[in-house]
């Protein structure tokens, strides 16, 4: 078990990590989410021992690993940019952790065969590094992570760079092949989708702090505050500002609508609404009344802009002084300027108090 | 500028067509004008660099006596006694030992210095490290005159004179800042991960640094070897105040301009061609890894 206590760096002015408190079982797979600059990086980098943190103490299976440096830990970290050793063959490139830990020559062959199978990379044993493709120099990376065997693989948004293709096919791959080792896994990634698709357990990052860790559907359905919310949703979340009075949510222009049964009993007072953009549809029209009777809650707004991506179609539009996204199914024929009405169920809105600490968050598997 | 406008304007006007044969023409014959003009260039400029080389390289294989009587383009009499007289003479073939000698190991020492200290100043920020490095480089700026007291009161007294130990070690004062300069250049080139990936890996630093660093930059290593090997092996000023005989530079012997029979111009060239010769080699050799120098912007 890998255990951050109040971990906190601070270079120079700079604090790229403030006050991290994490536990990571064994055998789980663990990710990092969270836009470039939240400390995704720093946090890997103190957790390899690569950086030591400023404040705070490192725990590796209990015993206190703050000050020990990377080479006599046991870890294993891939990079977002493709790094290999270039003058060494792919082959050696693998077997490298392994001839420095002076393994006999038999079963360091056994291992950098296996781990090339896994990984698709067998046919290249014999070449060097820049005579592969990027999806191929990641793989060996990945191998040569894989064979270390280590107790704790660290993967800094080791698909990033590649292709959508090659994206999707590692992106299946990779948990399946590190959960065999019983390591602790650790992915960083930007990418909202990708940590659901990763499934584990998420922590989401922002700006150096932690903001929420646990089962990555819980931290999507319901993440503590406004910040977690944002961070996790990809496109960007909308916010509205309401004003609860009674049993309804008042926002600005003719919003209004009944709260879900679950945040009746919140007291009155300002909040903010959280809608995921794909729980928002496209109304019948201008002007025309919301169907989906008296459960449903819409407003108009004003197109800025249209995106349409094959099958669905982005639609940025201007709500007061808020910026709506709404990412609806089909290709919609939206022009700029237009008024539409955007619809959503109240049952799915994520409500925030004042503070951005959640109040209420949409029951069972609604979000 | 009125002057041209019209005439601008009015070929523009022309119909492509009409014209056509006559503009291909033209164009065809300033294109061939334009192509004589850039062989020629390159040619003259070849052929003046060159000249002087001929011309030593003739004049080694003639004999005094063709050499004073009058301008022959190529030897009348072809000779290669001029070569013999250094191949036979040790106060002429010792002193090529000496230049190579000190050269080597200036090289050595050069390099083997630089490297570590080209790696702090491309892996890690220390206070004063850019004014540091800009500092090492004006140790360049000043022309080795004015180091040539210093070094000779300072060897004398600590008995170095005379030895090839003392000029690997003045030039190392103008070597050190060049080979880090050149070598922080490719080390910079070379990603940061890498050296971690290493250590997570479970590499020592020297292992790394050994295994994997120092293939990485061996053209690196190559260029500043180079640069040393050449300023060492053209330097005259120190390496002839620094030595008597023991340790005698090739490039103090060439000096020697006059000898009992008067000036031999024959035998001074021929060392003249002798001495081109290492330096043509070490230029072959590392003429691919200079061009990635060039690119990085350090040679």
């Amino acid at each position: 078990m890998l255990e951050l206590r109040n971990v906190s760096r601070t270079v120079g002015a700079d604090k790229h990590i403030v006050d991290v408190s994490l536990k990571l079982e064994r055998s789980t797979s663990n990710v990092l989410l969270g836009p470039t600059l939240s400390g995704k990086t720093s946090l890997m980098r103190l957790m390899a021992g690569l950086d030591a943190p400023t404040s705070g103490t490192v725990f590796m299976d209990g015993k206190d690993v703050t000050g020990m440096p990377v080479r006599r830990r046991n870890v294993a970290m891939v990079y977002q940019q493709f790094i290999n050793y270039p003058t060494l063959t792919v082959y050696e490139n693998i077997a490298s952790p392994l001839r420095v830990a002076g393994k006999p020559q038999a079963e360091i062959d056994k291992a950098v065969k296996k781990a090339a199978e896994l990984l698709k990379m067998a046919p290249y044993l014999d070449r060097t590094p820049l005579n592969l493709s990027g999806g191929q120099q990641q793989r060996t990376a990945l191998a040569r992570a894989l064979v270390k065997n280590a107790d704790l693989v660290l993967l800094d948004e080791p698909l990033a760079n590649l292709d959508y293709k090659l994206r999707e096919e590692l992106r299946e791959e990779l948990p399946k092949i590190f959960a065999e080792t019983g390591a602790i896994f650790v992915y960083a990634t930007t990418e909202p989708h990708e940590a659901l698709l990763l499934g584990g357990r998420t922590a989401t990052l922002s700006q150096g702090r932690v903001t929420q860790f646990g089962d990555t559907t819980e931290v999507y359905r319901r993440p503590q505050d406004l910040l977690t919310a944002r961070t996790f949703s990809d496109p960007p979340l909308n916010v509205i500002a309401v004003e609860k009075t009674g049993e309804r949510f008042a926002g600005p222009g003719a919003l209004s609508f009944s709260a879900p049964p679950s945040q009746l009993n919140l007291p009155d007072g300002r909040y903010h609404v959280g809608i995921r953009p794909h729980r928002l549809t496209l109304g019948h029209g201008a002007g025309a009344a919301p169907a989906g009777g008296s459960s449903s809650a819409s407003f108009e707004a004003t197109v800025t802009l249209t995106e349409v991506t094959g099958s669905e179609t982005f639609i940025h539009a201007d709500f007061g002084k808020e910026r709506i996204v709404a990412l609806v199914h089909g290709v919609r024929r939206v022009d700029a300027g237009d008024r539409v009405r955007l619809a959503f169920d109240p049952a799915h809105v994520l409500v925030f108090d004042e503070r951005g600490t959640t109040a209420g968050a949409p029951t069972a598997l609604a979000a | 500028m009125s002057a041209y406008e019209p005439s601008s304007h009015g070929e523009q006007r022309i119909p492509a067509s009409s014209h056509s044969e006559a503009a291909l023409g033209q164009r065809e014959r300033a294109k061939t004008g334009h192509f004589r003009l850039k062989i020629f260039v390159p040619i003259f400029y070849i052929l003046f660099l060159l000249i002087p080389i001929y011309w030593l390289i003739s004049l080694s294989f003639k004999p005094n006596q063709e050499i004073v009587s009058g301008l022959t383009l190529w030897p009348q009499n072809f000779t290669l006694d001029n070569y013999r007289v250094i191949f036979n003479d040790p106060s002429w073939y010792e002193t090529y030992y000496n230049s190579m000698l000190y050269v080597v190991m200036n090289m050595v020492i050069s390099v083997a210095v630089a490297l570590p200290a080209a790696y702090a100043f491309s892996r890690y920020r220390f206070l004063g490290d850019k004014h540091l490095f800009f500092w090492l480089l004006t140790n360049r700026m000043a022309p080795p005159a004015v180091f040539v007291l210093p070094f000779f009161q300072l060897y004398s007294a600590f008995g170095l004179i005379d030895t090839h130990f003392a000029v690997a070690l003045a030039h190392c004062l103008f070597n050190v800042p060049l080979a880090v300069w050149i070598l922080e250049g490719f080390m910079s080139g070379v990603p940061k991960e890498i050296d971690e990936t290493a250590y997570i890996d479970g590499y020592s630093f020297p292992r790394f640094f050994g295994k994997i660093f120092m293939p990485l930059i061996a053209s690196g290593i190559g260029v500043a070897a180079f640069f040393c090997f050449m300023f060492s092996w053209v330097e005259l000023l120190i390496a002839r105040t620094l030595t008597v005989t023991d340790a005698k530079p090739i490039a103090a012997a060439m000096t020697r301009t006059s000898s009992a029979t008067g000036l031999d111009y024959g035998v001074l060239t021929a060392a003249g061609v002798l001495t081109i010769i290492p330096g043509a080699i070490v230029i072959w050799f590392v003429r691919n890894h200079i061009a990635k120098g060039f690119a990085l912007g350090r040679v």
